[in-house]
């Protein structure tokens, strides 16, 4: 994974609320079995018409915002399907970061995993810092992690949380997995204390 | 004496390996689902990192959401779609996890499945990639949906990294009227809680509806938890769990099953047990339920009208409002009753159950789907749609005029060949409104089987209690 430190980008505004992942990207783009090269799905509905053109007046086919790496949004964004390939497009097309009011839960999660950071911030602010966005790329909004700031156009900071075991993911790019590994001993305890319980009977082959 | 527990603290504790310093646990995976869509990238990474699964035996894989729900005897014609099946099969193969095939009759939804063949059991923590594993919380585990990179985590490592989530109650009180369904029942929660009312919960269903629910109409309401924001729902475990878990294949016998049930008998919430946000609704007061927009929370009774953005004072919501309008082409004040549809769809993890069919068969007995209307039956298992076919109910939805479908996730979300076309109109059982989920420019409206075979049948969005 890409550590994530920070990021000077131009911040894309889509103030829409309950950004379903469907809408990220739909069901049809599914059935490959990389994870890359999703970025030309993103949006998919949005940003093209039936004839596959692209559609003008969406923000992502715009100039300079066909070069954000920032989104900002409204509530309740990436609500739906668990489905990775959300974060997938967006790191694809080249988001990095995510601004919005709050988040669904697993999309959250997902973006940690591929180094993207959603930052949770008031709705007011999300509106103040869609406006710097409107500005286009003589406003690039900066993110720093390490600091835990959003660094405004007119050179305002914002603060934001962040946990700090996924903080110190990001920055250092780990793969999660390398950490849980290192806790190995203490998942072969817990196993061989609960092997043969009746109540987690092993599968067998069907 | 300990503090009073939830039916989450209790699962939750059992399964914590290690607590790290900053409060993130390690928790224990006991069942790990896996389909063709979100797991190929994850068995990527494990080979790319030279690494194994930690528990082939603990793990089940099928093939659901992109798989023909046509005849599959030659195989699969699509190649993206068949090269992710072959991949899943290859991938269960080199690593040793047990496998239903395609064509075996157990096959199915992911969701169905699971707890059908007794691999889903009370107190158990269970996972997936796919965000309605909340379905298997009806039997009273802990289940939730992940990503890929979380797949990837569960098999090499049969953990997670969590952080405990916050318990909701929703409590229903009293009994539904008729025609007032499970689905009814969660459909209203999700309007009145909204779908981020449950982001960072997890949801525990109770109450006097709920318990006079049967596990189908558990499922149902657990699935649909996702819908309300939260990963997981939940229902205490109790006799109706136990009786439907005994004798499936691969849960516990004999002894063991004694042994397991007293066990599971421990599980419910304890009295006095604290929830950080409680909702009560009653049941009585239910009507059948129709979604009117692109979001689930976007849901009135059947005797309701789709409601006039002008009345809403927030500028963002009633935007919002005034798109779903013009995609779902609805006009405010129009009723929802009679309201023409294209397309019924009955099948889905939320309701492809043989309790569903059984009670759109109930509706279909006699009848004919209106003249135009297509009608699509996808049972949600192998095992569903052999024993519909042993009860004579195929033969009441071909009769009727509907098509008779191989198990699959199919019309839900649009991923195979079974799609809407633009500007369609589909009363569907599943789980989703959004644009496009059912096919790029498909609308969708949500309700119960019961209600889909109503408007199959007149044609249009129908109060099924008026049916005579």
């Amino acid at each position: 994974m890409q550590p994530f430190t920070t990021l000077s980008a131009i911040a894309a505004p889509l103030p829409m609320a309950n950004v379903d992942t469907d809408k990220i990207i739909p069901a049809r783009f599914l059935k490959t079995i990389a994870r890359t090269g999703l970025g030309k799905h993103l949006f998919a509905a949005l940003r093209y018409d039936e004839a596959g053109a692209e559609r003008g007046d969406f923000v992502l086919n715009r100039e300079p915002w066909r070069h954000a790496g920032i989104l900002i949004a409204h509530e309740n964004f990436g609500c739906g399907s668990s489905r990775e390939h959300a974060p997938w497009a967006l790191l694809d097309f080249g988001i990095r970061c995510v601004i919005a009011p709050d988040f669904a839960d697993i999309f959250f999660n997902n973006c940690f995993k591929n180094g993207i950071l959603p930052i949770a911030l008031p709705r007011a602010v999300c509106d103040a810092l869609m406006e710097d966005a409107r500005l286009g790329a003589n406003a690039r909004l900066t993110v720093d992690l390490a600091r835990q700031v959003v660094v405004r156009p007119n050179g305002e900071e914002i603060g934001f949380a962040v946990d700090p075991f996924r903080k110190h993911l990001l920055l250092n790019g780990l793969d999660d997995i390398g950490q849980t590994l290192e806790h190995q001993a203490a998942i072969d305890a817990f196993e061989a204390a609960r092997s043969g319980a009746v109540t987690v009977p092993p599968l067998p082959q069907p | 004496m300990a503090a009073p527990r939830t039916l989450f603290d209790k699962i939750w504790d059992s399964h914590v390996v290690e607590r790290l310093p900053d409060g993130t646990a390690i928790l224990y995976i006991d069942r790990h689902l896996i389909h063709e869509v979100t797991s190929p990238q994850a068995f990527e990474g494990l080979r790319a990192a030279g690494r194994r699964v930690r528990r082939p035996e603990a793990t089940l894989a099928v093939a659901d959401h992109n798989v023909p729900t046509s005849d599959r005897r030659s195989g699969i014609a699509e190649a993206e779609s068949r090269i992710q099946v072959e991949t899943l099969e290859r991938n269960v193969a080199d690593f040793g996890v047990p496998y239903v095939p395609l064509l075996d009759p157990r096959q199915g939804i992911v969701h169905i499945i699971g707890p059908e063949l007794g691999a889903s059991l009370p107190g158990m923590t269970i996972v997936c990639g796919d965000s309605h594993t909340s379905t298997h919380g009806a039997l009273g585990a802990l289940a939730f949906g992940i990503g890929t990179s979380e797949v990837e985590h569960v098999l090499a490592t049969q953990t997670l990294l969590q952080k405990p989530a916050k318990n909701m109650l929703v409590r229903i009180d009293g009994r539904p009227g008729p025609g007032v369904t499970a689905k009814d029942m969660i459909l209203a929660v999700i309007g009145r809680i909204g779908t981020a009312g449950g982001t960072g919960h997890v949801i525990e269903y109770a109450g006097a509806a709920v318990r006079a629910l049967d596990m189908a109409g558990r499922m149902t309401m657990c699935n649909m938890s996702i819908e309300a924001g939260a990963r997981a729902g939940l229902v205490a475990p109790d006799e109706t769990t136990f009786a439907w878990i005994e004798g499936r294949p691969f849960a516990p016998k004999g002894e063991d099953f004694a042994r397991a049930r007293s066990y599971w008998q421990t599980l419910p919430s304890d009295p006095g047990a604290a929830y950080d946000r409680e909702v009560v609704l009653d049941a009585a007061a239910l009507a059948p339920m129709v979604s009117w927009g692109t979001s689930p929370e976007a849901v009135v009774p059947i005797t309701g009208s789709v409601p006039d953005p002008a009345l809403e004072p927030d500028p963002a919501r009633r935007a919002q409002m005034e798109r779903m309008l013009a995609y779902m082409a609805l006009t405010p004040g129009q009723k929802l009753a009679g309201t023409p549809v294209d397309v019924v769809f009955i099948g889905s993890c939320t309701n492809g159950r043989i309790e569903d069919l059984r009670a759109a068969a109930a509706v279909l007995d006699g009848r004919r789907i209106a003249p135009g209307v297509r009608g699509l039956v996808v049972p949600g298992s192998g095992l569903v749609k052999r024993a519909a076919e042993a009860e004579g109910l195929d033969e009441i939805f071909r009769a009727a005029g509907f098509e008779w479908r191989e198990a699959g996730c199919s019309m839900c979300l649009g991923m195979n060949e079974d799609k809407l076309r633009p500007g369609q109109r589909c009363a569907a059982t599943s789980n989703r409104n959004f644009e496009g989920r059912q096919g790029p420019g498909g609308r969708t409206h949500l309700l119960s089987p019961a209600m889909a075979a109503a408007a199959a049948v007149a044609g249009r969005l129908a109060d099924v209690r008026e049916l005579a």
